[in-house]
């Protein structure tokens, strides 16, 4: 564990973290959520949630920068929140990682020549639609790729650029449900028996 | 209502069907969960609430408090004294945000709560209709849950899953916002008690290894130390707590909130912990060679400086709450549990010794603060009142068997300082949240959760003035409470800062204070003003002996200082007895 001594004042080494959380699907547990980031005054550097291959559980991914030592704080207080299921941190190696970037690009930079067609295909960037006036260029990838596609296409002209929040796999074999029958089994509703295992 | 079903697997009070509207749904789930006090104040969003409440008075005592933030505190403090859950009513908009500071403060010192507020119908939500406002959203971060009833249909489910979670695991409040057609809606009544909630866990199971772990420790150590919080009066674990350090001779001291866990004479207890606790037990936390934290979350009042807090020693922390492990305070082996639990696997494991010299340390330390402080603060000269001398005798006036109950600055530091406790739960302060005008409403609420119990409300000119329309509350029920003022004219506490650390300048600290007595008069209270401090004995009598609520007014001394004192930012080690 990081010194949680040299979290204040002077700052420690920050870097990005992926935070991964499963919830029961239900309205409010976005704020329920943020509100342990926005307390701390912690940027969500992307977020992403959506269902999970469990019915009524949904997944937050959500990137932060910030320290070890913080970011196992947030996870701790976003744990103890009523109907949320499980919080897990985790580093970058740790994850499969994905983001998909679209680019909205004039139909006509296609026309002069074949050089943007060559960039696609460099990128393993694909073409999402053909439209008259523009086309939709589609590219999955970590940000550094998807932002240097942005940087190549600028000079064609770029109409409009979106970026999606992280969706993250991580590196451990356990299902989903049975990490929810693993808690079920490692916890006590009541007080009513002697509480060891 | 998915999600209902799965919580509710395997409840045993199923009751008989039968078609009522929501509002008397929410009266008889009350009563389904032991509810017979309920503190508020109504409002045209939660009228059809109180009207079927004025069906059931032979079953529910309604207090109607001056302002819902006197009915929150009220609330709290009825659960301190009673282990049931307070539970407060309020209207929509105003009603609901005038609730949020009561529900803040008690989230922070973990007391259940369940708030049941008035909400618009429906269909108006989001539309910023008359009196409407985002309870849910103001009060998610200070709410252990809370949850929007749009349809009768819930009620049932809402209240029981809100009980469950306000008393289990670390205690906290819950907030339950109610439209009003959910109000009006009939519906086939049926009360399920919640047991189980798939993702809530409460009570963590216990690593044996842990226990085991922490017994080592505290065997081979010279100089153990233990620190008694709020967990340990939480979960009943008083007799456990004494029972370890009697075993293994290991001195204790105590927080603001676990005050009265251990009574004040025991021999290994060593007073009261942070920046204006005892001296020997800030001080000696940085000499100690193992550190065993009870319930309790190392709150900055309780550390000082972080950087140089018990650094030397190898620290114990028994939590239940997880998210408390490892926050503040860099634990070696942490104990996620409930504080009873945990040290009854813990005694047995630990081998009787005693530490002889060590707890000496802490008493050569105490005749230091008895000295320079204690002394002058409990029996001083002149005739001129000082406030830990009216603490001093009401401890020995009442035996030490009073509830007493705080508001927050000076003498706030000075009742746990000087009044001695014989039985658990029986300081109600506002800890965490530090609430000015918290004292009147909560000890009101103490009063009416412990009828046979002297409660004693010790408050300052300042506080007092926050929620002084609570005397109308304690006159129309004729709860029979005790009221101290400790008038010194100015914000006590903020004024010491001013004087220690900002040159003297006393900046918007003095108050030019009412006639309080005359107030009180106006409420039909007993009551009577010490300004000597030769009556002042007379005159706590004369209080203690009247049967209704008494109102005194002690007139202290105007710049006074509690000392000890660890000066913001400082180590405890450097606490100032001067």
């Amino acid at each position: 564990m990081t010194d949680i001594y040299q979290d204040t004042p002077a700052k420690p080494a920050e870097r990005q973290f992926t935070v991964s959380i499963l919830t029961e699907d239900k309205p409010g547990m976005l704020n329920t959520v943020t509100l342990v980031f926005t307390r701390r005054k912690l940027n969500i550097d992307m977020i992403n949630v959506s269902s999970t291959e469990v019915t009524g559980v949904s997944r937050f991914t959500i990137v932060a920068t910030t320290s070890r030592g913080q970011v196992e704080k947030v996870v701790r207080q976003i744990r103890k929140h009523i109907d949320v299921l499980g919080a897990f941190v985790y580093e970058e190696n740790e994850i499969h990682y994905q983001e998909i970037a679209l680019y909205k690009v004039p139909t006509k930079i296609f026309l002069d020549g074949v050089e943007v067609e060559k960039i696609i295909r460099s990128n393993n960037a694909r073409i999402l639609v053909i439209e008259k006036d523009y086309i939709v260029i589609e590219k999955t990838g970590h940000k550094d790729e998807t932002s240097a596609l942005f940087k190549t296409l600028q000079k064609y002209g770029v109409l409009e650029f979106v970026r999606s929040g992280r969706v993250a796999i991580s590196k451990s074999k356990r299902k989903t449900e049975t990490f929810l029958e693993e808690l079920e089994k490692s916890t006590t509703h009541s007080l009513n028996n002697n509480g060891t295992k | 209502m998915e999600q209902m079903k799965t919580s509710q697997q395997s409840s045993p009070t199923t009751k008989k069907k039968m078609k009522i509207a929501g509002s008397e749904a929410v009266i008889l789930s009350l009563l389904e969960e032991g509810v017979d006090t309920i503190f508020g104040y109504p409002g045209g969003a939660i009228m059809p609430i109180y009207d079927s409440l004025y069906h059931y008075l032979d079953k529910i005592t309604h207090i109607l408090t001056r302002h819902e933030q006197g009915a929150a505190h009220a609330a709290q403090a009825y659960s301190q004294v009673s282990d049931k859950v307070g539970v407060c009513f309020a209207t929509s908009g105003p009603g609901a945000t005038n609730l949020i500071t009561g529900i803040a403060n008690a989230y922070m010192d973990s007391i259940p709560m369940v708030c049941i507020t008035g909400q618009v119908p429906a269909h108006l939500l989001g539309t910023d209709a008359f009196q409407e406002s985002d309870v849910l959203g103001i009060s998610m971060p200070v709410t252990k849950w809370n949850f929007q009833v749009t349809s009768a249909e819930e009620i049932p489910w809402a209240i029981a899953r809100a009980f469950y979670i306000a008393k289990t695991g670390r205690p906290g409040p819950v907030l339950l916002d109610i439209t009003k057609n959910a109000q009006f809606e009939e519906f086939d009544f049926e009360y399920k008690k919640c047991e189980k909630i798939r993702s809530y866990h409460p009570y963590p199971n216990i690593e044996i290894k842990d226990i085991d772990d922490a017994a080592e420790l505290i065997n081979k150590a010279k100089k153990p130390y233990m620190l008694v919080g709020h967990g340990v009066l939480i979960s009943g674990a008083e007799k456990e707590v004494m029972a370890l350090s009697e075993k293994a001779g290991i001195p204790m001291a105590s927080t603001l909130l676990g005050i009265s866990a251990v009574p004040s004479d025991h021999p290994n207890y060593m007073g009261f912990l942070g920046m204006h606790g005892n001296y020997a037990p800030n001080v000696l936390t940085n000499e100690c060679d193992v550190l065993i934290a009870i319930g309790m979350r190392f709150d900055d009042r309780v550390t000082g400086d972080t950087k140089r807090y018990a650094r030397q020693a190898k620290v114990i922390h028994i939590e239940i709450d997880a998210s408390e492990i490892d926050k503040i305070i860099k634990t070696e082996v942490a104990i996620n549990a409930d504080a009873k639990q945990a040290l009854e696997l813990l005694i047995p494991r630990v081998k009787k010794t005693e530490h002889k010299e060590w707890i000496d340390e802490f008493r050569k330390l105490d005749e230091i603060e008895y000295e320079k402080v204690i002394k002058h603060d409990t029996y001083p000269d002149g005739d001129k009142n000082k406030m830990g001398e009216v603490v001093r005798l009401i401890s020995e006036m009442t035996d030490g068997e009073a509830v007493m109950v705080t508001d927050v600055g000076q003498h706030q530091m000075i009742v746990p300082r000087y009044y001695k406790f014989k039985n658990p739960n029986r300081l109600i302060t506002s800890g965490g949240l530090g609430t000015m005008g918290f004292g009147m409403p909560a000890a009101m609420g103490a009063q009416v959760g412990a009828p046979d119990k002297q409660v004693i409300s010790i408050a300052g000119d300042g506080g007092t003035q926050m929620t002084i329309q609570e005397l109308g509350t304690i006159s129309q029920y004729k709860i029979p409470l005790k009221m101290v003022v400790l008038n010194n004219s100015f914000l006590g506490m903020v004024r010491q800062w001013q004087e220690l650390f900002f040159d003297s300048r006393y900046s918007f600290t003095e108050m030019t204070n009412p006639d309080f007595v005359k107030i009180a008069e106006g409420y039909g209270i007993a009551n009577s003003r010490v300004v000597k401090r030769s009556e002042l004995k007379d005159a706590l009598k004369t209080m203690l002996d009247h049967e209704g609520p008494y109102f005194l007014e002690v007139v202290v001394e105007k710049e006074e200082n509690v000392f000890p004192m660890v000066p913001s930012g400082e180590s405890v080690a450097n606490i100032r007895l001067e």
